[in-house]
């Protein structure tokens, strides 16, 4: 690769997103307008007669042309204006930057979880093939995608909430005894700790354990599976063997020249299930009351809140973006080839 | 309201609380004395029952934090619990009222005490702003005041600052009973005016998010898709200053997890409760359930006119005594309901209603009335199912395809979605063989018949049209019940469903809520809303 200044890669990166994101836009655009159901309906309320859906169609702005109401959303959108959930009667961008943050704080803690367990266990297993280690890897990767999150979550809840009472209530992001702190980032636990509320942190960490476990378990898989995989096939290759044969130690060939190399597909992974899981922990979210995303992305469509589904998809898309140009960074800090041709 | 002053009145345990075993292990009922945990899995979307797009749930909202001029009165059950008093109105924000000697007004005196939250007293022009508004922001609340003949805002006189004047448009018997249910809520309309702009004249946008009430409750915190939390108002004037200091009514979205936290004792009430819960939850030893017969509501089978075999009427009667209501009700119901099935005459004794219409399962019957039509061969119709109302309707709907089978008619089941459900079955009128649910607010038979079985009207999912119906309602729908003419009228509206049969009814359903032993006083009412001034933790 020619050398360019890691800003010039950056910029490259997003203006590559702009099509995608514009592109984005038309197609979620047009299709809400194709879910079945009608929102002037299902907003007209338990009694209403046809006059009064009429009456909220012309309110919403649904009787005129497709064409004016989508210049009237780009006009919005332009103006940093999501527009409105009708379903929860708040400005889409308001509930979006309360609820992003939770389900971020709870996949970044899932994630963080799923590798400290995945990372070794497939790091172990690659090195020693078909050990017992190596088929604990499989059952439990097996196991990890194979059980529905809801069970897990449930199966969870009930042992350690109901049966042991050793977790808290599974009553969303905080017991019912404490105020969420002052918002500066949105994760509960970072806010207190800025503001210096060590009571309120362990109580937002309590309630995000049993549900980030429940995540991570799902997660396991793919995590460690890509460390097995691309672990073989790095201690497989030749390096190593010259590596070997020049005598290192075993764990500088198995941690730096074999974890280093096998490091970068895994590191792809990340970004794919990172993104995955903030937008599809929707079941998750149910078991454990967590105001997520997800779940606000469900109601939406199941009430034909145009508005919110459009402002659900903008978001992920565009943390998709930023998530994939994070990964495209990180990629390039740690390729040892990088390093090797500078 | 301060942090930190939060914490000291609600009492909460030592640091690390939330991880520390002990702390879990303490029963809720140890949740801070006068704080009521309710947990609900449904979401409250607004403040004000007159916005567009305010879902039932927020119903809630009206009952408790504001007042009506009049309520409904509260009596006991046999059975010791609760419900509302549909026959008694009894004094709200009106400490009387009195009806024209030519019976086409009514006039309230306004309590002279009574305030809203910010200490301005409630006057007959608050009365006045509110009902305008009720009556013209069109959508849900016009509507159900028009139920009432409450449609235009001339109707609406302030007399002086205590005195407020209703002009009928026509003598109802619905007129002072729709005052009480929560859609004529009084709103402070010094405060909201305040917020009204040319482009939004109701403040829909401000009261949507503040409420500005008298109510035994007001608004603390509002975490939209979270939780509501109410605190008591100290100086509420209707009635006595309410037992609960502080509600926190939690969504948890989950039915195991809210049977879980009840269970545990964390969450005081719980609704609502999944039909094969109820059961169970009853016989544990710190919980009860109270179910009531949700009034003037019923499962039904319906069968549209614009279906070819249904408009021969032996055809809609064999497909009445083919289904299997008893396997329904324990399988479908879990006996949770009275049965609308099994009833003695083709000709109504009573003008009781909901009541069993005279059906039940005879397959010989359905066989012989079938072999005397076009369709004695059998047919094929799909039956169509609210996937939002899963837990009754598909287990009700595969019941139905196995009874129908028998006679020869084969229904495939079709799931539609909450959302598309509405449009389908009850604005299109398009789904051929359904399975539906209404209930009427004001507890008339022909307030039901209004809505269900008359031409064009929303929930006639049948797109029936009878004549002599339509007659029978118009003639009834303002009629005092203790008119000699409204009960054979009545009956003959009754024979004529029991024998044309646009719907099929399956039972009354109950309203179900479990809550701990130690709550008292919940009253059941037809909006189904927790009303929490007369709640008690004992």
């Amino acid at each position: 690769m020619a050398r360019r200044s890691k800003s010039a890669l950056v910029g490259r990166r997003l203006l590559q997103a702009a099509p995608s994101v514009v592109g984005i836009i038309i197609v979620t655009f047009l299709l809400t307008r194709a879910l079945p159901g009608d929102p002037a309906v299902y907003f007209a309320g338990p009694a209403a007669d046809e006059n009064s859906i009429a009456q909220i169609r012309a309110s919403l702005g649904l009787d005129r042309p497709l064409h004016e109401q989508f210049i009237f959303y780009v006009g919005d959108l332009l103006q940093g204006d999501l527009g409105k959930s009708l379903s929860t009667g708040q400005p889409v961008l308001d509930e979006i930057l309360s609820r992003l943050p939770a389900s971020l704080e709870l996949t970044l803690l899932a994630l963080i979880f799923s590798i400290a367990v995945a990372l070794p266990l497939g790091v172990l297993a690659a090195t020693r093939p078909n050990s017992w280690i190596d088929q604990l890897c499989r059952i439990v990767t097996t196991a990890g995608v194979s059980l529905p999150t809801f069970f897990t979550g449930l199966f969870l809840v009930y042992v350690f909430y109901y049966l042991l009472g050793l977790a808290p209530a599974p009553m969303g992001r905080l017991n019912i005894a404490f105020l969420p702190p002052d918002p500066v980032t949105g994760f509960f636990t970072i806010d207190a700790l800025l503001a210096g509320d060590l009571e309120t942190f362990w109580a937002a960490i309590g309630q995000l354990i049993l549900p980030a476990i429940t995540l991570g378990l799902f997660t396991l898989a793919p995590i460690a599976r890509m460390t097995r995989g691309a672990m073989l096939q790095a201690l497989g290759s030749e390096f190593i063997r010259t590596a070997r044969a020049a005598g290192l130690p075993r764990r500088k060939v198995v941690l730096t020249y074999g974890l280093g190399n096998a490091v970068l597909p895994v590191v792809t992974t990340l970004g794919m299930v990172f993104s995955f899981m903030l937008g599809s922990n929707v079941l998750v979210e149910k078991v454990f009351a967590w105001p997520g995303i997800g779940s606000y992305a469900i109601e939406a469509l199941v009430a034909s809140d145009y508005a919110a589904v459009q402002g659900f998809v903008l978001t992920m898309a565009i943390l998709f973006v930023v998530v994939n140009l994070a990964i495209d960074i990180v990629y390039t800090m740690i390729d040892p080839r990088v390093g090797i041709e500078g | 309201m301060d942090r930190r002053q939060f914490l000291k009145t609600t009492g909460t345990v030592a640091a690390g609380a939330g991880v520390m075993p002990l702390f879990s292990m303490l029963p809720a009922e140890a949740a801070p004395k006068g704080v009521l945990v309710v947990i609900s899995g449904e979401t409250i979307n607004s403040m004000d029952i007159h916005r567009k797009g305010t879902n039932r749930p927020s119903y809630v909202n009206a009952v408790n934090l504001y007042d009506r001029l009049i309520e409904f009165g509260v009596k006991k059950k046999p059975d010791g619990s609760f419900t509302y008093d549909y026959s008694k109105l009894v004094p709200g924000i009106a400490e009387s009222w009195e009806i024209a000697k030519d019976g086409m007004s009514v006039t309230f005196k306004i309590r002279k005490n009574a305030v809203f939250w910010d200490g301005s007293p409630v006057t007959a022009n608050d009365v006045k702003w509110s009902f305008d508004r009720a009556v013209s922001v069109g959508g849900f609340p016009s509507t159900q005041m028009k139920a009432g003949s409450l449609e235009k805002p001339e109707q609406f006189v302030v007399v002086d600052a205590k005195t407020f004047t209703i002009k009928f448009l026509r003598k109802s018997k619905l007129t002072l009973p729709d005052l009480a249910v929560p859609v004529p809520m009084i709103i402070n309309s010094k405060v909201a005016k305040k917020h009204a702009t040319a482009k939004d004249p109701w403040a829909t946008e401000y009261l949507h998010r503040n409420p500005a009430g008298s109510g035994p409750f007001k608004l603390e915190r509002w975490n939209p898709g979270q939780q509501v939390v109410y605190a008591r108002n100290e100086k509420w004037t209707q009635g006595p200053v309410p037992a609960i200091k502080r509600i926190i009514l939690r969504e948890v979205p989950s039915q195991a997890t809210r049977r879980a936290l009840l269970e545990r004792g964390d969450a005081h009430m719980a609704f609502p409760v999944a039909l094969k819960d109820a059961n169970e939850l009853k016989s544990k030893k710190n919980l009860k359930v109270i179910g009531t017969p949700i009034e003037n509501c019923m499962y039904i089978v319906g069968l549209n006119f614009k279906f070819k075999p249904f408009q021969d009427k032996k055809v809609r009667q064999a497909v009445a005594w083919a289904i299997p209501y008893e396997e329904i009700f324990k399988n479908a119901a879990y006996g949770r309901g009275v049965p609308m099935w099994g009833g003695k005459a083709t000709k109504p004794e009573t003008i009781e209603w909901p009541q069993p219409f005279p059906y039940k399962t005879d397959l010989d019957k359905a066989k012989a009335l079938l072999a005397q039509t076009d369709y004695k061969d059998g047919f094929e119709v799909p039956l169509s199912i609210n996937l939002g109302l899963s837990d009754w309707t598909e287990p009700t709907a595969l019941l139905i395809q196995e009874g129908l089978a028998k006679i020869g008619i084969k229904a495939s089941i079709e799931k539609i979605p909450g959302a598309t459900w509405r449009t389908a079955s009850l604005v299109e009128k398009r789904l051929a063989f359904h399975l539906e649910t209404f209930g009427g607010w004001l507890n008339y038979p022909d307030y039901y018949f209004f809505w269900a079985y008359l031409k064009g009207h929303l929930f006639n999912s049948s797109n029936y049209h009878n004549p002599e119906i339509e007659k029978l309602v118009s003639e009834t729908l303002y009629l005092e019940v203790d008119d000699p003419a409204y009960a054979p009228k009545i009956k003959r509206m009754l024979e004529i469903a029991f024998d044309d049969l646009p719907r099929i009814p399956l039972w009354q359903p109950f309203d179900d809520i479990a809550m701990q032993k130690n709550v008292e006083g919940y009253t059941y009412f037809f909006h189904r809303q927790l009303v929490a001034a007369n709640i008690k933790l004992t």
